[in-house]
This record gives C-alpha cells, sequence and structure tokens, in this order.
C-alpha cells in the first residue's frame, strides 16, 4: 500500500512533466506534421537559462523569463530555418530539426560545460510538504504538480475557450480553408511552434532540477517524449496526456517492481538456472528493464495501432 | 537526381570502350585507396603511419556503412534513426565468431570474417525489418528510433552476448588465412608469406577489398529489379501498389539486405579495432550514418561515400585540434538541408549542364568572388565557436589557445570582436555576391535549357 501510494505520486509528477513536454510536441506536430527533434533540446534550454537567470536574479523571475526566451528561440527557428526547409518536405523537415538538436547540445557543452550544473530547488520550496507511511513528499514536487496542473488548464481552456484557440483547432485539420478564410496560418504556425518551445522551456525550468540538468539530457528525455505523443496518438491533447501519465506510472512502479521473468515461470514449477537458455532475458528483474518498456510499447503501437490511443489520424 | 544506368543499347553498340569506362573509375578508386597510406609511410623506420591507415580504415568501413543507410534512405525512401543496431549486431556477431574460431570451437577463413558480421546483420535486418517496415515515412523512423534505443539499453543489460560497459574483446590473429590453405597445398612454408592480418596495413588492405566488394554488389542491386521497384515506392508508393506490387515487402527485402552490407561494416569495425562496445549500436552511431549520407547526397549512389571521407576527415582530423567538430558536421549538415538537399553530389549534379555547354569557364570568377566572403565568414564562426569551446572546456584541460604560432587571450575582447565582425562582415557580404552569382548562374542554365542540354 505504502508502496503504490508513493509511486503512485511520484508517477503522476513525471507523468505531469512528460505531458508539460509532450503536449507542445503534439501540437507541433499534428499541426505541421514536424516531429520535432528539437524539442527535448528546449527542455533542456529551458533548464539551462533557469540555471543562469536564477544565479543572477532568483528562481522566481527564471520560471518566467527562461519560457519567455525559449519561446524567441521556437520562433526563430520556425521563422528562419523550419520555413525554409517546408518545401522540401517532412523528411527535410525532420532532419533539420535533428540537426538542429545535434548543434542545441554541442552549444550547450560549449557555453556551460561537459558536466551537469549545480541547479537547484529554490530554497524556499525545498522543505518537505507532508509525510506518508515515513516517505517524506518534497514541497518541490507538489509545486511541479500544481505548474502543470495550471498549465493543463491554460491550454485546454485556451485551446476551447477562446478565439485563436479555435482557429488553432481549426489550422490542425484544415489549414487551407483557415487561410482562406483570412487567418494568417504561417503566422498561426509560428505562434504554436513558439507556444510549444515555451512550454518545454517551462518543463526545464521546473524539471531541470528535479532531474539533473546536464548536456545529455535533451537526448534522454527525447525520445521518451517521442514514446508519449505516439502513443497518445496524433492531434489529441488528451490521448497525450493520458499517455504522458501512463508513460510516468509505468516508470515509477518498474523502478520499484523486483519481479522478473523467471519468479512467473516458479508459478509453473519451471525453475531458471545458470544454464537454462535464455536465462539473463529470463532472469533480469522488471526494474532494471523499465527503461526498455517505453520502446517496447512505441513499436507494438506503431505496428499494431498507428494511429495511437485516442488519435484521429496515422503517424 | 537519382544516378541512372546508363541506356542499354548503348552498352551493346559499344562494349568495348564502354566496359573500360565503367571500369577504370573502380581502378583508379583502389589505386588511390591503396597509394595514399604510402604518402604518409615513414621510411626512415620503415613504418606505415598508424594514424592514417586506422583513418583510412575508417573511412573505408564506414563508408560501406553509409551506402547500407543509403540503400534504405535514399533508395527506398525510408529514413531510419536506428541503423547502427544492424551495424553493431553484425560487430557483436563477428566477436563472437572470431573468439570461436580463435578457441577452436569451428574453421573459418580469416578474408571472410567480416561475411559472419554479414551474415549476423542479414538475420537482425530481417527481424527487426518485419517490424520496421510495416510503416513508412514518419512511422518507420519512429520504429526504427524505438529499435535502436531498445537495443541500446539491451547492450548495457545483458552481459553474455554484449559484454556490458567493457563490450566484447577478440584477437583477429586466427591464422586461418586462404592463403594457409593454398600454401599447405602446395606444400609451401606459409610463414614466408606473413599474411596474418596482425599488422594494420594488412588489416587495411582487407578493409578496402571488403569496401569494393561491397559497394560493387550494393551498385549492382540498385540496377536489379528489386533495385528499381524500391526507388518507385519511394517514388510513389500508390502507384507501385497498383501495379501490383506491395511496397511493405519491397522495403522488407531492402531493409533485409541493408542489414547484410551494415552487418559486414560492422564486421570490419570489430576487425580493425579488435573491440566491439555498447557505442556502435548507440544513437550517435546511426547519426554518422545519417549525417554522412544526406551531406555527401542521397540521391546519387556514390554521395555517401563523398559524406563519409568529408566527415571521417573532419572526426579524425578536426578533433585533434578543436572540441566542436560535430558542432561543425551539424551546421554542415544543417546548411545542407536548408541550401542543398541533393547533398554534394547534388551540387556537382546541377553543374553538369553547364558544362555541357562549355561555359563552365565563366563561373569561376563568381565562384572566386563567391568564396572570399564565404572564407571570412567561416573564419569568424570558426574563431568564435573555438573562443566558446576554449572558455568551458579546453580551459579545463589546461590547454593554450593559439591560431598558428601566435597565443590568444580569450579572456581579453580582440578576438571576440574579431570573430564576431568577420562573421557580420561575411553574411552581408556573401549575400551581396550570391545575388551576383544567381544571376550569372540563372544565365547559363537558361542557355543550357535552350541547347537542351539539361538533364
Amino acid at each position: 500500500m505504502e508502496l503504490i501510494i508513493v509511486s503512485l505520486l511520484n508517477g503522476l509528477v513525471y507523468g505531469m512533466l512528460l505531458f508539460m513536454l509532450a503536449s507542445g510536441l503534439t501540437l507541433i506536430l499534428s499541426m505541421m506534421g514536424v516531429l520535432n527533434f528539437a524539442h527535448a533540446s528546449a527542455y533542456m534550454l529551458g533548464a539551462y537559462f533557469a540555471f543562469t537567470i536564477s544565479q543572477h536574479i532568483g528562481f522566481w523571475p527564471a520560471l518566467i523569463l527562461a519560457p519567455v526566451l525559449c519561446g524567441l528561440v521556437g520562433a526563430g527557428i520556425e521563422m528562419f530555418g523550419l520555413r525554409r526547409v517546408h518545401k522540401n518536405g517532412h523528411i527535410a523537415e525532420l532532419l533539420f530539426t535533428f540537426g538542429l538538436a545535434l548543434i542545441i547540445e554541442k552549444v550547450v557543452q560549449m557555453t556551460w560545460g561537459l558536466i551537469p550544473v549545480p541547479y537547484r530547488v529554490p530554497a524556499g520550496l525545498d522543505f518537505t510538504l507532508f509525510k506518508i507511511y515515513g516517505t517524506n513528499f518534497p514541497a518541490y514536487r507538489a509545486f511541479m504538480l500544481l505548474i502543470s496542473a495550471l498549465m493543463f488548464g491554460a491550454i485546454w481552456l485556451g485551446l476551447t475557450r477562446t478565439r485563436i484557440g479555435l482557429v488553432i483547432q481549426a489550422a490542425l485539420t484544415h489549414p487551407e480553408m483557415v487561410g482562406a478564410l483570412g487567418h494568417n496560418v504561417p503566422k498561426v504556425f509560428t505562434g504554436v511552434f513558439a507556444a510549444g518551445t515555451a512550454l518545454a522551456g517551462l518543463a526545464g525550468v521546473i524539471g531541470g532540477n528535479y532531474q539533473v540538468t546536464e548536456p545529455a539530457m535533451a537526448f534522454t528525455m527525447g525520445p521518451i517524449v517521442f514514446v508519449v505523443v505516439v502513443f497518445g496518438g496524433l492531434g489529441s491533447l488528451s490521448g497525450c496526456f493520458i499517455a504522458s501519465l501512463l508513460m510516468g506510472m509505468i516508470q515509477t512502479f518498474a523502478v520499484v517492481l523486483d519481479y522478473s521473468l523467471a519468479d512467473l515461470l516458479k508459478h509453473f514449477d519451471v525453475v531458471v538456472t545458470s544454464t537454462t537458455p535464455f536465462h539473463e532475458v529470463l532472469l533480469v528483474p522488471l526494474s532494471r528493464i523499465g527503461a526498455l518498456l517505453p520502446y517496447i510499447l512505441l513499436v507494438l503501437i506503431l505496428v499494431f495501432r498507428p494511429r495511437g490511443l485516442m488519435g484521429t489520424r496515422e503517424a | 537526381m537519382t544516378t541512372q544506368s546508363l541506356p542499354r543499347e548503348n552498352v551493346a553498340a559499344n562494349g568495348g570502350t564502354d566496359l573500360m569506362r565503367r571500369v577504370l573509375p573502380w581502378v583508379i578508386a583502389v589505386a588511390v585507396m591503396l597509394l595514399v597510406p604510402w604518402l604518409f609511410y615513414n621510411w626512415n623506420t620503415g613504418r606505415h603511419s598508424g594514424f592514417v591507415l586506422t583513418m583510412m580504415s575508417e573511412i573505408g568501413l564506414m563508408a560501406i556503412f553509409a551506402l547500407s543507410f543509403n540503400m534504405q534512405m535514399g533508395q527506398t525512401g525510408l529514413l531510419s534513426f536506428g541503423h547502427a543496431i544492424l551495424f553493431g549486431l553484425g560487430g557483436y556477431c563477428t566477436a563472437h565468431a572470431l573468439n570461436g574460431v580463435k578457441a577452436g570451437t569451428f574453421w573459418w577463413p580469416s578474408e571472410l570474417i567480416p561475411l559472419i558480421g554479414g551474415f549476423g546483420g542479414l538475420a537482425f535486418g530481417i527481424a527487426f525489418g518485419w517490424v520496421a517496415t510495416k510503416q513508412r515515412a514518419t512511422a518507420f523512423a519512429m520504429i526504427t528510433m524505438g529499435l535502436g534505443e531498445l537495443v541500446a539499453a539491451c547492450a548495457l543489460m545483458f552481459m553474455g552476448f554484449f559484454g556490458g560497459e567493457g563490450g566484447i574483446s577478440t584477437d583477429r590473429v586466427t591464422n586461418t588465412s586462404i592463403f594457409k590453405l593454398v600454401y599447405d597445398l602446395f606444400g609451401l612454408d606459409y610463414r614466408s608469406l606473413g599474411i596474418n592480418y596482425s599488422t594494420p596495413w594488412q588489416v587495411y588492405c582487407l578493409v578496402v577489398a571488403w569496401a569494393v566488394i561491397a559497394t560493387l554488389l550494393m551498385r549492382l542491386q540498385t540496377q536489379t529489379p528489386l533495385g528499381r521497384i524500391a526507388n518507385a515506392t519511394r517514388d510513389n508508393f500508390e502507384r507501385v501498389q497498383f501495379v501490383g506490387y506491395d511496397p511493405a515487402r519491397v522495403r522488407f527485402y531492402q531493409f533485409a539486405l541493408s542489414g547484410f552490407f551494415a552487418g559486414i561494416a560492422g564486421g570490419l569495425y570489430c576487425l580493425v579495432y579488435e573491440i566491439i562496445t555498447f557505442d556502435t549500436v548507440a544513437a550517435a552511431k546511426s547519426a554518422t550514418a545519417l549525417l554522412a549520407a544526406y551531406i555527401g547526397g542521397a540521391g546519387g549512389f556514390f554521395g555517401p561515400i563523398l559524406g563519409t571521407i568529408l566527415v571521417v576527415l573532419l572526426q579524425s582530423g578536426v578533433s585533434l585540434l578543436s572540441n566542436a567538430w560535430l558542432l561543425y558536421v551539424g551546421v554542415l549538415f544543417i546548411v545542407m538541408v536548408m541550401y542543398a538537399p541533393g547533398g554534394i553530389i547534388g551540387i556537382i549534379a546541377q553543374h553538369i549542364p553547364i558544362v555541357r555547354i562549355g561555359r563552365m569557364s565563366e563561373l569561376i570568377v563568381p565562384y572566386i568572388r563567391v568564396l572570399l566572403p564565404g572564407v571570412l565568414l567561416v573564419f569568424g564562426f570558426v574563431l568564435l565557436v573555438e573562443l566558446t569551446s576554449f572558455t568551458t572546456i579546453g580551459a579545463a584541460q589546461g590547454k593554450h589557445f593559439k591560431i598558428g604560432i601566435y597565443v590568444v587571450d580569450p579572456n581579453t575582447f580582440l578576438p571576440w570582436t574579431l570573430g564576431a565582425a568577420a562573421l557580420v562582415l561575411g553574411v552581408v557580404w556573401l549575400r551581396l555576391e550570391s545575388r551576383v552569382f544567381r544571376r550569372k548562374w540563372d544565365a547559363l542554365i537558361e542557355d543550357a535549357k535552350a541547347k537542351g542540354a539539361m538533364l
């Protein structure tokens, strides 16, 4: 019971963090058809910007400034890069963002160094909020939940209740029609791209000190965010939300469960020893396989249900 | 964009000279590959330069790898983000086979060791291809990325096959050369020949031989019916379906075959370095193939080879001088994606019509005029990158920042302003010059069109 509640909370925190990243990516992907490889790089940039800003001004201004900076970077990428590549097709766009992700990683390495930077939780939030069964629940995780929940609410309201949101929703499915009605679709694209990057930056600000702020963080986070987006289904924000939470739960629960296939086989009176074929595969505990599960899910869903959990069209 | 074979009638009409024309480039390529190491031969000690041989071996095996990647990307239109798993798994198979041969478990000629890697790559190509090729385009890219991450994670998890972080180390000197077999047959003393693949030079020769064989086979494959229908699925998979082919099956065959060649490259890697570690299956390796193929030009068959030479030279040459080689490759890649989607080979191909009308010489002056601001731009960019890189990474390693013999202090204003000024000036100047260039270029292309010299 203790295990379940603690893992549930941690999974929720991690899942919401994933959702902050994935929501922007899914909007960009479904609107522009661009699988943005540099999305996780914006997450990394957010963390590094926040680190530098919080050293000079403080954490709270960084919470606003870093995402804004990331948004500006995103708008620049869209206006001066992606738009140019767009005429060469989706694969060229994909390659463009891929190259961008490589460059951003190198630039981060060159600017902030190869080793992780000491980006810490702000002192004002560095206390234990409550205890469950003897396990501390830090206030910062609650803060992360709060921010991501606020953001989720803001996105949902913005997309469904505002005029701009309606235009964005329409541009997701019928860009030509929206353009014909007199809306500036390229501008909407730039706006969405910038907003998505800013969201990723915000995730970086609050996730950078929860995890580690290092140059490799984009390439460890990137694939998992892709998994979430594909798993949730293209064009579906709710699918993305469910997939994020699911992925957060899977990863946190897998870490604490120490069972292997051999344990399962024991129930069928099969004992696995070091002479059994594939004993290594059978003896690996779930806690070690945890990192693999998202990719197994990704491959499976793409093969058997390419439209994802709640997607409206195929990837 | 694609390289097409010559029209068939041509071949029949003048068989002799045409054969010469077809074979000659290969002969020249082999001669160059075998002669270049001698330029760096140290005649005093009687030794080859180890650095040059390793680099050239790397070029050879990475060229096979990039070409096999292009069998998917360029020929079939399948963008893979996990191609290195076929390379790496082929390498692991080779390493285990080599250890088996060494231990006397079974006999296998040294020269054909890379073939084991090829079969390993083929087997995994069939297994992964069965999963991945059910989809195409972006979904395929995602699946291969997932598979790549999966295998990379497994490589660190399962000790038995992958050897964990230490990898699997082997010994390439198995004394099972085919030459030994022949010599024993005639009762000659094999040791006088001295071929046992212990020296880098002998291994390099093996790499060259396999690179030529693999390239030739891949080249021929593009002209088989399968190769042609693969091009068709790339260009318009719906029409291919209408004609009665199954695009998924075509993709599958191409994937499995490219696995075979990637495995050969992996096997050669194993022979050259005598160790195979998890970074051969990692995403960075896949990225190298992608960068090489795209920079060289995915549209033409030989593009990836050009790209590989460039990338490996940057990797081994520039990485000695600078920490930022990957940044340069990345920037080059982005510039290519934005301005020259056909890669280097595409740029070359665009000049052919102008050469045909015999007006190439008129481009020399415009080229020089573009080159000058280009050099300035690159100089400014490199200076800024190196300064930044030095202040964070280089300084920690206790090095001095030098340009030639001059020691530059990166803490002063001067080099930074110099770099920034060169960059800005270069960009502005280049924009002006490129307009002039564009006008001249358009005029020449118009002329070529009028004379019917366009392809």
